[in-house]
């Protein structure tokens, strides 16, 4: 339904997406994963017709993005970063121009307004100014927005950044009752637990190139298998050549040494084994966790780097220590 | 909800021109209850117009004498044009203002052409401007002005007012296509907009200028504009003594005018903004 070859945007000098290929089979949802700046909205902004490729083809629903790109905005609903809402119009008056603006007549885009404000639970706001909505409320009404023309294919560009918890359920709830609908959705995320739990597979993009693509099994198998860390009382050279001939590969440290990341193969006793043998080399241990690999785990193994939102966390926990 | 896997929007089933002018029409709409909710756009066609008026009699009136008649009669005509060509400036910035929100991105990913967004833009300002003249004319009626060639003169010279002010909104919609944001869309506006206002035959018969400037006023358009209107309206124009062609000829001027700044514009300003949305 989505198919991509070879996209490549470059603004300026500034190579926003070097090469992305990816495809999405119809009636299923691709998590594009990737921090701040990795070019998730260009690739976006590209498939959907906002912009124009300087390389590669894209097509979507079998039509392609830069010569057939009326058709290609007759089938698909967008969903941006920041709300694309007329904020001195009400609910209501949004839905209905956007309904117009589609292609439907006064009357269908009245009722089909009608239809989707009740679905997101916007009946009571809809004579309002979008200018008088909670953050949540903006991103609803901008999904509804997408699908009053009731696209087959919908683009959701971090449809859940900046929203809080119970909000960001919602959202995914409804993007699951679209995919189960029928619907093919591309979804950006910076998130990878979203990933984790929406996408049917996902690619991976790190500074405008896709780095990894599979399914959230696939990409955790790739790592082998569970993950060891370790916190030391205090950084020890040591530590990791002890760590060495417990681990099943490379032995990673974090936080200057204090902490120590590496993949093992699950055994009775290996928590003892590892505590023990860092005990022998005089070394404290603070804290130890094995867990099986999480799409963090993918992201650091593939990049190098953390997720964003991780750098954030322990950015976070190094101003508090 | 219902089942989403078919759009309900097949391919072109209406034609183009009907598509486009339904379209059109939506974004007139639209842009036309931003004016009414903006209050500072609100007060440019309904509150200026008045105080404008009230003042511009009261004030220049006090110590003015026009050969044939009272300044109030000569004087509408004027602030009628003065009005129309500054407020064609929100054009500009409603253009800008859109073109610096999201909702312009909303736009280009629906199957809509391009130019509607500026056809919509500048029927709304048209909507508005005849507001905002048709204020003009009531403020002028009950301070005392009275046209001397009835119903259909008045509605003749408004006429060509609000045609003129449409071209110019086409000529600062470049200027808001041009402008990273609302703000300076407002500034070059102003800066174009007000010396072509006031150095013409809006306020005072060009005759009494100083000698450099009076040709200058003699060949602005809007003082083509001013005489075209007073001679429709059937109130004093002293311009018309003055033997230079577009002051002999004020309607026929005008018309050639608005042709030739929309001919210009047009198809300037809709180049503009695919240029301005391809990234």
């Amino acid at each position: 339904m989505i198919e991509a070859e070879g996209l490549r945007k470059v603004y300026g000098g500034n190579v926003a997406v070097s090469d992305v290929s990816l495809a999405v089979p119809a009636g299923r949802i691709l998590g594009v994963l990737g921090p701040n700046g990795a070019g998730k909205s260009t690739t976006v902004r590209m498939l959907t017709t906002m912009t124009a490729p300087d390389a590669g083809t894209g097509r979507v629903a079998g039509f392609d993005i830069a010569r057939e790109a009326q058709a290609v905005r007759r089938v698909i609903g967008v969903t941006g970063q920041d709300a694309t809402l007329d904020e001195l119009l009400t609910g209501t008056q949004n839905l209905v121009m956007i309904g117009e603006l589609s292609g439907l007549s006064r009357q269908q885009a009245r009722v089909r307004a009608d239809e989707l404000l009740d679905h997101f639970e916007l009946t009571d706001a809809a004579g309002r100014t979008v200018k008088t909505y909670s953050g949540g409320m903006r991103r609803r009404l901008d999904l509804g927005a997408s699908l009053v023309a009731r696209p087959p294919v919908l683009f959701l560009d971090e449809p859940t950044t900046g929203l809080d918890p119970t909000s960001r359920q919602r959202m995914w709830e409804i993007i699951r009752n679209l995919v189960a609908d029928g619907t093919t959705v591309m979804l950006t995320t910076q998130y990878l637990d979203e990933a984790d739990a929406l996408a049917d597979s996902i690619s991976v993009i790190d500074h405008g190139i896709v780095i990894a693509a599979g399914t959230a099994r696939e990409l955790k198998q790739r790592i082998g298998g569970d993950q060891l860390e370790v916190t030391l009382s205090a950084p020890d050279p040591a530590a990791a050549t002890t760590l060495a001939e417990l681990a099943a590969g490379a032995v990673v440290e974090l936080d200057g040494g204090r902490r120590l990341r590496a993949p093992v193969v699950a055994r009775t006793g290996l928590a003892t084994a590892v505590i023990r043998s860092l005990d022998a080399a005089g070394i404290a241990v603070d804290d130890l966790e094995i867990h099986h690999p999480s799409l963090d785990d993918v992201f650091f193994a593939l990049t190098g780097h953390p997720a964003a939102e991780e750098t954030e966390t322990e950015s976070l926990v190094e101003a508090l220590s | 909800m219902t089942t989403v896997t078919a759009p309900v929007v097949d391919a072109p089933r209406t034609p183009a021109l009907t598509t486009w002018m339904r379209n059109v029409w939506t974004l007139t709409r639209r842009n036309f209850i931003h004016v009414m909710r903006e209050p500072a756009q609100m007060s440019d066609a309904t509150i200026q117009p008045v105080l404008f008026t009230v003042l511009f009699v009261y004030i220049f009136g006090s110590a003015m004498h026009i050969a044939g008649g009272s300044y109030v009669d000569f004087a509408i005509a004027g602030l009628v044009v003065m009005n129309l060509t500054t407020a064609s400036m929100g054009t500009a910035v409603g253009l800008s203002s859109d073109l610096s929100t999201g909702v312009i991105d909303r736009f280009r990913t629906l199957p809509m052409a391009r130019s509607t967004i500026l056809a919509g833009r500048t029927l709304a300002d048209l909507l508005a401007s005849v507001l905002c003249g048709s204020i003009v004319l009531a403020t002028g009626y009950v301070i005392g002005w009275r046209p001397g060639n009835g119903v259909a003169g008045v509605v003749a010279g408004l006429a060509l007012a609000v045609a003129f002010s449409y071209a110019l909104s086409w000529f600062t919609a470049c200027i808001g296509l041009r402008s990273s944001d609302p703000e300076s869309a407002q500034a070059v506006g102003l800066l174009i907009l007000f010396p072509l206002a006031f150095v013409s035959s809006c306020f005072v018969p060009t005759a009494g200028l100083p000698g450099w400037l009076q040709p200058i006023a003699d060949w602005n358009p809007v003082s083509a504009l001013a005489g075209a209107c007073r001679d429709l309206f059937g109130n004093p124009n002293p311009s018309g003594a003055v033997h230079n062609f577009p002051n002999e000829h004020p309607v026929l001027v005008s018309i050639l005018w608005i042709a030739v700044i929309l001919a210009v514009c047009v198809p300037l300003a809709n180049r503009m903004l695919r240029t301005r949305t391809v990234d």
